[in-house]
């Protein structure tokens, strides 16, 4: 049922898992700063699916509770980033942002605040990244930090429309030293992915063109 | 010298890109492609390849990965990978295997330094 004006071409998704992909790499560079390990990322899914679908994806892989760190963005596109991770690596991601300065107690006392400073980091490192190379500037909002299931952190509060079609990026990290794992994932509407794809594709023609005659 | 150069990544894009700065800053190499390591990996047992632009993060192998069992068979081959990926650690597997980094997204003034820096090289040792 996907609306096909709004399908990408194969050029266009490939040129946008690799908006992702060095946004993400430029994320975890921010990341490994924080935490003093290495961050490792797998390579980025990209997909136009039904919000359900979305929530799906991140249920199929997760059974635990979730707890997520979430920015909502707008400026020419719009939609949400989240940084996601099981609830029980929650306070393990705490201490090692704090460098194992804060005891369990201390951990837990700050935990949000600690857990929104990162996700601001990481996300902000992420799409600002992806926003430069389209161009175009984006307006995010201050990091929230949310508890429970995928269908909480997936829905567009504002938009009321649960069978909408959403483009859905996400890619795995994991920082093995630390035994934490997540996702960052984000989630975009539809009206805004037709402009996205023009982006997308004036950012093609930058990159590739050079005007062609030389 | 007939140069030729191999160009690495998955996505097709980004081989356009790296393509389009190799010829107009080196336009009498040959160009190959690859999208994959095992691919790479054909090409380079198949025939002569003088330098090598590798993607870092691929599905399959990756590209820090790919280079250094490339390094092991080529000790003097140029090698680069590009990424924006510049961790602490991924730096060190880099320099521990000679490689080279460029930076993602890549452009003509980003890969200038190596490729001319290749071609220096190439020549003085075929001489």
């Amino acid at each position: 049922m996907t609306d096909q004006s709004i399908a990408l071409d194969e050029l266009e998704h490939d040129a946008l898992t690799e908006l992702v992909n060095i946004g993400v790499s430029r994320a975890a560079v921010n990341l490994r700063k924080m935490v003093g390990e290495q961050v490792l990322l797998s390579v980025p899914s990209v997909e136009v699916v039904t919000r359900q679908h979305a929530v799906t994806l991140i249920r199929e892989r997760e059974n635990d509770d979730l707890i997520a760190v979430r920015q909502d963005f707008d400026g020419v596109f719009s939609g949400r980033a989240l940084l996601i991770f099981p609830e029980t690596n929650s306070l393990a991601l705490v201490k090692a942002v704090t460098h194992d300065m804060l005891s369990d107690e201390e951990a837990l006392a700050m935990e949000d605040e600690a857990l929104a400073e990162t996700g601001n980091i990481v996300l902000n490192g992420c799409l600002a990244t992806m926003a430069n190379m389209l161009q175009k500037s984006l307006n995010m909002s201050l990091p929230e930090v949310i508890r429970g299931g995928g269908k909480i952190l997936f829905e567009l509060d504002s938009r009321p429309m649960p069978e909408g079609v959403v483009l859905f990026l996400y890619i795995n990290f994991t920082i093995n030293e630390r035994d934490i794992r997540g996702y960052i994932a984000m989630l975009m509407d539809v009206p805004s992915l037709g402009t996205l794809k023009m982006l997308i594709g004036e950012f093609i023609a930058r990159i590739v063109g050079g005007g062609g005659t030389t | 010298m007939d140069i030729t150069v191999l160009v690495v990544d998955d996505s097709k894009l980004a081989r356009i890109v790296m393509g389009k700065a190799i010829t107009a800053l080196q336009p009498d190499w040959t160009r190959l492609e690859a999208s994959n390591a095992d691919e790479a990996m054909t090409v380079v047992d198949g025939r002569k390849i003088d330098v090598i632009l590798l993607d870092f993060n691929m599905p399959g192998k990756d590209g820090l990965t790919l280079a250094e069992e490339l390094r092991a068979r080529f000790p003097a081959m140029p090698i680069a990978i590009a990424t924006a990926n510049v961790q602490d650690e991924v730096v060190a597997r880099a320099r521990a295997a000679a490689l080279s980094f460029i930076a993602k997204p890549v452009t003509e003034d980003g890969l200038r330094g190596f490729l001319s820096g290749a071609a220096l090289r190439l020549r003085s040792a075929a001489e």
